[in-house]
């Protein structure tokens, strides 16, 4: 059997989430919340090789104009405890989750994420959300305390301290001697000493170090300071850049900044998030694409989208009509709480918008199908492979996040029938060749396990 | 004749400091789920209340390399363990002194998904400046709060994390298509609580799980815990040297759960009773011996409680005999040493137990509140609604 060296496709799995991508009126659309629905989704990525898979958090639920957004999913499980349950059913597939670094401490994310990662053999991913806003804040002791621009300073000092507090414990801490009677020798623990603006944290940890020493780490900030911030730390970055142009744009930056960190490019992969729809002809597959976006875009999701550039009520107007004459307010720009919005000029965007939707003759419902909705691939799986393939090899991405639109069947096809068209190009794995995700992610050279070797030299040596 | 619960703790090796030298002990496997897996498959086959998993910030003893440090998140070990179970009740601890009542109450509600109605939570308070330091947090320069403090906190944790569990009523998600609605908002509640220490606004972004409320599990053994148990507790866990002390015990508590205007037949009192079973009381006291022998572990009993050194037959007697003079209503068994402890409960006790009639035949599966005969609650807004 000959090895390619084509560059490999790494995908992960994302379980469909609290927006509207997700289709929960299809007849096929199963339970959010019950486990048997992770088990499936989770059961279908790791038969499709998958490197991981990926469940989000948000800590409120979204509003709209006051009130609890009702139109998409609504309310999820604990990211920890579903992941610690699936590593029970699953064996080589990652466990990605967002775990936020605003309403958590480090010595309990430092203990959580050990405990995933031996628990499940080092299968643990941690996608480090930072937020800041009072409205997250009101469930938690502290509330909004942090200001905005302190919002990655605190996730960069979170995730120093939690490394300290992972790399207290040495590799061979736990000796378990019996016939010497030594379990943990104490200088196999260090003390752990952090004192900052934000932290005053010091005393020894108590759980021993993970398998991969430290989880995988995801992150998605696409701001300045939160490219810095992943090509300083990151082992896996979530993108929106959906083009091949801003695909190969993003790659080169990201890539173009970690020289600075004294990190080699290939210790990042970059995942945009993508989605897809199969067909058994290409035009089979636009039918289909066309009556999911139709799915996710209903009449009322169609004004709400609106009214979150518009910042205003338009409840009034025809989802099947023209847009609104009147022009977005500016000021209005938290009508939806408790979710990342990415546009910033929201008058620039309507005009945007306007011009697009007259140009083509667009009803408010068919411009919000065709700014938000289109599907990242569309096609025979022969075509998505060649698309996702061409991609990674463009360097546009090293491979993608995908995001299923149903609960929890949404990747059976892909696994099906993608998978070993990708496989048959030499892009894609045939069998998984480790058991930890950093394995799957970096084929076991990664620069958490370099530091690691470095350290223990260093530990040793006094 | 009632039957008496049972429960285990599964205390990494085992209680006794030196469990994990014993030959027949897996102190290299205590962090790997293939561990705790087997104890919990064996605690499920032999019909098991419960499983305790004890846990705490506790940074590991200092000058101590014969001792097990070292340990994994409760909820973690207890959700690891949950598919590959069916019928164990799994009670993690959890402290609430320094963590965050909105994390616990989607936590604990997601054990009960993922295990399908079969959680339980012990929550419990941090007295320690150590583990304070850890999180860095709060300011204990002047020492930790006195007790009491400490414990209408955790009042006040276990009000959030109740009120949480009910911030969905049960038919809140409608997918009703023709209105486009996932939910019905109005079956969604802000809990708006403000207290003392911290203020929870809601809802819970988790819906209401197959039990609701999970059972609250409480240690009463401090006199300011006394409280919480009367309002909170589904199950009460004593400790005393003797079973007349169990009774005085379980009165005080029984006494609590009345003065919280709640009826003390809902609330199970269960003792503490360390256990170290062999074929004979002299292997049980050979092999206490040689545990004691690389450390002695006499004063290992954390809250100075019931050890039986002897056969399952002497566990047995005791069990009976507690059950029937009303010292309590089961037990929870705390093995000096595992995995072996759980063989001899599972193999020796359990058997002899269902002879008595104090276990029944075939454990039926049902969620860990049917178990101690808990109704599903009603939900708090739904009544407040109505």
């Amino acid at each position: 059997m000959t090895r390619s060296r084509k560059k490999q496709v790494h995908l992960a799995a994302h379980f469909p989430g609290v927006n509207n991508t997700t289709v929960w009126s299809d007849p096929n659309s199963g339970s959010q919340t019950d486990f048997a629905s992770f088990v499936h989704f989770a059961h279908t990525a790791e038969r499709g090789l998958f490197d991981f898979l990926f469940l989000a958090e948000g800590l409120r639920l979204r509003e709209h104009r006051g009130q609890i957004h009702d139109l998409d999913v609504v309310g999820r499980p604990d990211t920890f405890t579903v992941l610690n349950a699936l590593a029970a059913v699953t064996t080589h597939l990652g466990l990605g989750g967002t775990i936020n670094t605003t309403f958590n401490e480090p010595v309990e994310i430092a203990k959580q994420f050990a405990s995933l990662d031996h628990l499940s053999g080092g299968r643990a991913a941690w996608n480090l959300v930072t937020s800041s806003d009072a409205f997250t804040g009101e469930n938690f002791r502290r509330g909004g305390f942090l200001r905005p621009e302190q919002r990655y300073e605190r996730a960069a000092e979170i995730l120093e301290v939690a490394k300290k507090f992972w790399d207290s414990w040495a590799s061979d801490a736990v000796r378990a001697d019996q016939a010497a009677g030594v379990f943990v020798p104490d200088e196999a623990i260090g003390p752990v000493d952090h004192r900052s603006e934000l932290f005053q944290v010091h005393g020894r940890f108590g759980t021993p170090r993970s398998p991969q020493g430290y989880p995988v780490f995801l992150q998605s900030g696409d701001s300045d300071p939160g490219r810095e911030f992943g090509a300083a730390t990151a082992d896996a970055i979530f993108s929106r850049h959906g083009t091949l142009d801003a695909g190969q744009e993003f790659f080169a930056d990201l890539k173009g900044r970690m020289p600075r960190y004294g990190r080699h490019p290939d210790d990042l992969k970059i995942l945009p998030a993508a989605t897809f729809v199969l067909g058994d002809t290409p035009a089979d597959a636009e039918e289909r694409a066309a009556q999911v976006r139709r799915q996710q875009v209903g009449p009322r999701t169609a004004i709400a989208f609106l009214e979150q550039v518009w910042g205003r009520d338009l409840s009034a107007y025809d989802p099947d009509g023209p847009l609104p004459d009147v022009d977005p307010d500016p000021e209005n720009v938290s009508i939806t709480r408790g979710r990342v919005r990415h546009e910033r000029d929201t008058v620039a965007l309507a005009q945007q918008w306007r011009e697009l939707a007259e140009s083509r003759n667009l009803s408010i419902r068919e411009l919000i199908i065709e700014t938000s909705a289109r599907q990242s691939f569309i096609g025979t799986a022969a075509q998505v492979a060649e698309q996702i393939d061409s991609y990674v090899q463009a360097d546009a991405s090293d491979g993608f996040i995908l995001v299923p639109h149903l609960t929890p069947g949404g990747l059976d096809e892909f696994v099906d029938l993608v998978i070993p068209e990708l496989q048959d190009r030499g892009s894609f794995r045939t069998e998984y060749a480790g058991r930890t995700l950093r394995d799957h992610l970096f084929q076991g050279d990664t620069p958490a396990t370099r530091d690691l070797h470095a350290r223990e030299s260093g530990l040793s040596a006094h | 004749m009632s039957t008496a619960y049972l429960g285990v703790e599964l205390d990494a090796a085992g209680r006794h400091p030196a469990a994990w030298r014993q030959s027949d002990a897996r102190p290299g496997e205590l962090f790997t789920a293939g561990y705790w897996t087997e104890l919990a498959q064996l605690a499920d086959r032999a019909g098991l209340d419960f499983l305790a998993i004890p846990d705490s910030f506790a940074p590991p003893a200092e000058g101590q390399a014969g001792l097990v440090r070292g340990r994994l998140d409760a909820v973690a070990i207890a959700a690891r363990v949950a598919p590959l179970t069916r019928t164990v009740g799994l009670v993690p601890t959890a402290t609430v002194t320094h963590t965050e009542p909105f994390h616990l109450s989607k936590a604990i509600a997601t054990l009960d998904f993922v295990s399908l109605g079969r959680a339980g939570w012990q929550p419990t308070v941090s007295h320690t400046l150590d583990e304070a330091d850890l999180f860095g947090r709060k300011d204990w320069s002047d020492g930790p709060p006195p007790a009491d403090t400490l414990w209408r906190e955790l009042a006040d944790a276990v009000e959030v994390v109740v009120r949480l569990w009910d911030s969905w009523e049960d038919d809140a998600v409608i997918r009703d298509r023709a209105t486009g609605r996932y939910v019905d908002r109005d079956k969604l509640h802000y809990i708006d609580f403000a207290g003392e220490f911290f203020s929870v606004k809601g809802p819970s972004i988790t819906p209401r799980s197959p039990q609701a409320h999970p059972p609250v599990v409480l240690r009463a053994d401090e006199p300011d815990a006394l409280a919480v148990v009367g309002r909170w507790a589904q199950v009460a866990r004593i400790a005393a040297p003797d079973l007349a002390a169990a009774s005085e015990a379980r009165a005080r508590v029984r006494d609590a759960v009345a003065a919280a205007g709640r009826d003390p037949d809902e609330v199970a009192v269960l003792l503490d009773v360390e256990t170290l079973l062999a074929d004979t009381a002299d292997q049980a006291q050979a092999t206490l011996a040689q545990l004691d022998g690389w450390h002695d572990g006499s004063g290992g009993t954390e809250h100075g409680t019931l050890r039986i050194l002897g056969t399952p037959v002497t566990l047995a007697d005791l069990i009976e005999e507690a059950v029937g003079a009303g010292a309590a209503d089961g037990v929870t068994l705390v093995p000096l040493a595992l995995p072996s402890g759980m063989h001899t409960v599972a193999e020796g006790l359990v058997p002899l137990l269902v002879q008595r009639g104090l276990r029944p035949s075939a454990p039926t599966p049902t969620t860990l509140r049917g178990r101690f005969g808990l109704e599903r609650p009603a939900n708090y807004f739904t009544e407040a609604r109505a």
